[in-house]
């Protein structure tokens, strides 16, 4: 760093402070090049709707990016928004909602579970966790929608990768790399949003009482059907009471299937549904237009678990797997709801220890599946992994890491111990 | 391209042997008459015969294979169909030549998990054929989809038509198994949707055979639509279907593919397909809308009225499939069409903000004049992929080096106004030297360090996607600007 530079940080930014909250690129730049050159670690956070996810590490410093926001850009016709990492998901969504369109990934919104309110967090949160909404098989998770992205490097170089256009194959995909690597890659300045239009009307087929395995059939069924449904989920009774609907009147557990488009089209697509799936008139109802998005907006907020005193698991298998999984699972007193038409389970329990972790991991893996572990007690989190890696891989990641952050100093250990 | 290790061209005999010594004899391929037909890919102005040919069969011949090649520093580049149009599967003189064409079969299809598993050389359509009887398909469905390998595709991250409402590649793959340089073989991802850690998947797909060797792939498969309708709609200008391709996607309506050809091309395709095109309209489009019946009939409503609000001279709507197919027989047959007009052609593949179309198409116009070089162009207008077709005659240098010219500026231009340097067939050798203009220094040498992470001696595929120029000492960074030369060891014809 020139004399000049090391005044202007010192106007800028003063060093010995522990946290920094940049208002500008520059400022990042320089508090980046200045942890590299002594080696202090630094924790990166935006909103903190859901920074608590991953390994305890230690870090010296915190680099607060929440006062690093705006939008920058938005092509509504070119279907994409540009904006600083910092900017919250709440102000992007109601920006893009001046022109009927919307982030299609859904974001979950952690708030109620970390903090007990709302808070969606921060495009950059939200891209660096890449936890997908319901509609995720349908329109693919946070990364499909990432095109391209500003950051800095852990040796404090500003690097971009992808555009603004979604056919871009110049050079290596940085994009979904970053995507989902909790900041322990770059610190991400500026991304490239791709949106979409807000469906005309949204409704959603709430079947009644299915068992676990009916339940998995149906969405099965609905995820092949040319009904071309964006979202399906399954509620076991025990959530029911948070689904008090003027239109629900049945008791036990429900499934909800989300069918979105055109007005004309949405009766006779849920017509055949129906039929594919072959309930009969009192198995089901129709959450109209409003409660239809009332249902999905609790989905995204994980709701039913707003009072979440346990433990949180985030569990991904193939939808064929997912019946074993759960009945494998119910030794352990688990309550549990699914997305992603039973692909995905979010798993509550009240106890757990580490042999429990051990057992259900195995589980998870022999249906080729994986888990993250949201929330744990405290004494726990220590000893146990919160994101799965064979050795092969965490090589690999270890590489990886190097290439960005060769001193590792973003997030270092949020991930794996030693990346 | 990298320079040609005289060492192991001498060795060649002992490398054929120790290589015979791991797959059986008869899949090594030496002798010029053999590996002859290997000398290029689709983009054929460029051609290399290889060190040799070798044709695995399992994913350990091919890890065993790399590890050889490793551990002795010999060059590796993968080989799906050929059929990539940026020169990724080009051979250097002393490269191994691994040709994945032994890895043909479907392994599994799982309509459970809405996914089929299969081995990297497996055509695209073919996919598509083995899961259509029960209402399934792959959806990217890039041009040459009936010759072009699924391997490849991952290797490209190709789109097609329909990436705007579907993506491409990178959107309908699940999982992949890959060989890295030293042999390791892992996989990312599976059946289940999305992966922890770090996205591979996503670093892999696209990195055109330079991170790893692709042995199998997972991809997703989707329910059939109803219905597909297309409209056909002729503009009086430019400016007018570019308008027009704005404002139905500011109304929320994203069709399945939205086309443009100008007039140039519409004139060719029709001449040669028959497809009953406006030849008189300056641009034409074709707009594609599929899902159920009730709503592809509001969105081609929809569309009527804005084609008219935006000046349509005419318009057409398929009454049926095979009207519809008769649409797209003129624009699929853009390639051809070209064929019949000049000796040769070179398709470029840039990417622009719709919205830049007239704009961009201006300045081609512009710059075939400077050229004097004909021009026709195409345009995926619903993903912004514009794909201008230069016509020369490559056994005239002059003309070769004109287009060439010719092409790079465009390119330069899509990326001046915020467009990418390739959409969907890859930088290759065709466009590494323009790197440079869509990234800096930074940009380029973190890239290169992820290629040195994972294959630190740069034997897998070298001197594709990135400028080679001189080394200095530090992770394998290289300057990228300075002193070079267009491809200066590849034939001039």
């Amino acid at each position: 760093m020139s004399m000049e530079e090391k005044q202007n940080f010192q106007t800028s930014q003063d060093f010995s402070q522990s946290l920094f909250k940049p208002k500008n690129r520059s400022d990042i730049v320089k508090i980046i090049k200045e942890c590299y050159k002594k080696n202090i670690p630094l924790e990166i956070v935006g909103l903190k709707s859901k920074n608590t996810i991953g390994r305890n590490f230690q870090s010296e410093k915190t680099l607060d990016l929440s006062g690093y926001t705006g939008i920058i850009e938005y092509k509504p016709e070119e279907l994409y928004i540009k904006v600083k990492a910092g900017t919250s998901i709440k102000e992007i969504s109601s920006e893009l909602e001046k022109h009927n369109q919307q982030l299609a990934f859904e974001p979950n919104d952690f708030g109620n579970i970390f903090l007990g309110k709302s808070n969606e967090g921060s495009i950059g949160g939200v891209v660096s966790c890449n936890f997908s909404g319901s509609r995720r098989f349908k329109v693919g998770s946070v990364r499909d929608h990432v095109l391209g992205f500003q950051g800095i490097n852990g040796r404090g170089e500003t690097i971009k990768s992808g555009g603004t256009v979604v056919k871009n194959v110049t050079g290596y995909d940085l994009s979904k790399l970053i995507s989902g690597s909790f900041g322990t890659l770059t610190v991400l300045t500026e991304l490239s949003i791709k949106v979409l239009p807000k469906p005309e009307t949204s409704k959603t087929l709430i079947v009644n009482n299915p068992h676990l395995k009916k339940a998995l059939d149906y969405l099965n069924l609905a995820l092949s059907s040319s009904a071309d449904p964006s979202g399906g989920v399954f509620y076991p009774e025990i959530f029911r009471k948070n689904f008090i609907f003027n239109d629900l009147t049945q008791e036990g557990a429900l499934i909800g299937i989300r069918v979105e488009g055109p007005a004309n089209s949405i009766e006779v697509r849920l017509d055949r549904l129906c039929k594919e799936l072959g309930i009969l008139k009192d198995e089901f109802s129709i959450l109209e237009q409003k409660q239809s998005n009332i249902f999905w907006s609790k989905t995204r907020q994980l709701e039913v678990f707003s009072q979440l005193t346990g433990n949180l698991l985030r569990v991904v298998v193939p939808a064929s797997e997912t019946f074993n999984v759960i009945q494998k699972l119910k030794k352990y007193e688990i309550n549990y709801f699914l997305d992603w038409g039973g692909s995905l389970i979010w798993l509550q329990l009240d106890k757990i220890n580490i042999k429990m972790i051990r057992e259900i991991k195995e589980i998870i893996s022999n249906a080729s599946g994986y888990f993250t572990v949201l929330k744990i007690e405290e004494d726990l989190k220590a000893s146990i992994d919160i994101f799965t890696i064979d050795p092969v891989k965490y090589k690999i990641s270890e590489k990886i890491k190097k290439s960005f952050d060769p001193k590792r100093i973003f997030n270092p250990g949020k991930m794996y111990s030693g990346v | 391209m990298p320079k040609v290790e005289n060492s192991l061209l001498l060795k060649k005999d002992k490398i054929a042997a120790d290589i015979s010594r791991i797959i059986s004899p008869e899949n090594v391929l030496s002798h010029i008459d053999e590996i002859k037909p290997y000398e290029t890919d689709g983009l054929t102005a460029y051609t290399q015969v290889p060190l040799l040919v070798a044709l695995p069969e399992t994913v350990k011949e091919v890890s065993e294979i790399l590890k050889y090649c490793n551990e002795n520093k010999i060059k590796v580049v993968p080989r799906g169909a050929g059929t990539g149009l940026s020169g990724g599967a080009l051979p250097l003189a002393d490269c191994v030549l691994l040709a994945m064409g032994k890895f043909n079969k479907i392994l599994e299809i799982d309509y459970k998990n809405r996914c089929v598993v299969t081995q990297p050389c497996v055509t695209n359509l073919s996919i598509t054929n083995a899961v259509q009887g029960n209402g399934f398909y792959y959806a990217p469905d890039p041009s040459s989809q009936i010759a072009c390998s699924i391997g490849g595709n991952v290797a490209e991250n190709s789109g097609g038509v329909h990436s705007l409402k579907y993506g491409a590649t990178t959107n309908n793959i699940l999982g992949i198994q890959v060989v890295l340089m030293d042999g390791t073989i892992t996989t990312f991802g599976g059946k289940a949707m999305d992966s922890e850690g770090y996205d591979f998947l996503g670093l892999m797909t696209g990195s055109e055979g330079l991170l790893g060797v692709i042995t199998e792939v997972t991809v997703k498969i989707l329910k059939s639509p109803e219905v597909v309708k297309a409209a056909l709609v002729g503009f009086p200008t430019i400016e007018d279907a570019g308008n027009c391709v704005a404002e139905i996607i500011a109304q929320g309506c994203i069709p399945a593919g939205m086309e443009i050809m100008d007039k140039a091309l519409t004139k060719a395709t029709n001449d040669y397909s028959k497809a009953g095109y406006p030849t008189d309209a300056e641009a034409m489009m074709i707009v594609e809308f599929d899902g159920t019946e009730h709503e592809v009939e509001s969105y081609i409503n929809k569309v009527k009225e804005i084609a008219e609000k935006n000046n349509s001279t005419s318009l057409k709507i398929s009454k049926s499939n095979a009207e519809r197919l008769k649409f797209w027989a003129g624009r699929k047959a853009a390639f051809p069409a070209c064929g019949v007009l000049a000796p040769d052609y070179m398709c470029m593949d840039g990417s622009i903000p719709r919205g830049k179309l007239a704009e961009v198409l201006r300045e081609i116009t512009r710059l075939s004049k400077k050229y004097n070089l004909p021009v026709a162009n195409a345009f995926h207008a619903g993903d912004g992929n514009l794909h201008p077709l230069i016509m020369f005659d490559a056994n005239d240098k002059e003309s070769l080096r004109k287009c060439e010219e010719f092409g790079a500026e465009i390119l330069k231009y899509c990326v001046k106004v915020g467009g990418a340097l390739t959409g969907e067939h890859g930088v290759g050798i065709e466009k590494r030297e323009l790197m440079c203009d869509a990234f800096n220094n930074f940009d380029i040498q973190q890239q290169l360090t992820i290629k040195s992470a994972l294959d630190p001696n740069s034997l897998l595929n070298p001197g594709k996607v990135y400028p080679i120029l001189r080394k200095c000492a530090e992770e394998g960074r290289v300057h990228v600007h300075g002193g070079k030369t267009k491809f200066p060891d590849i034939p001039r014809f």
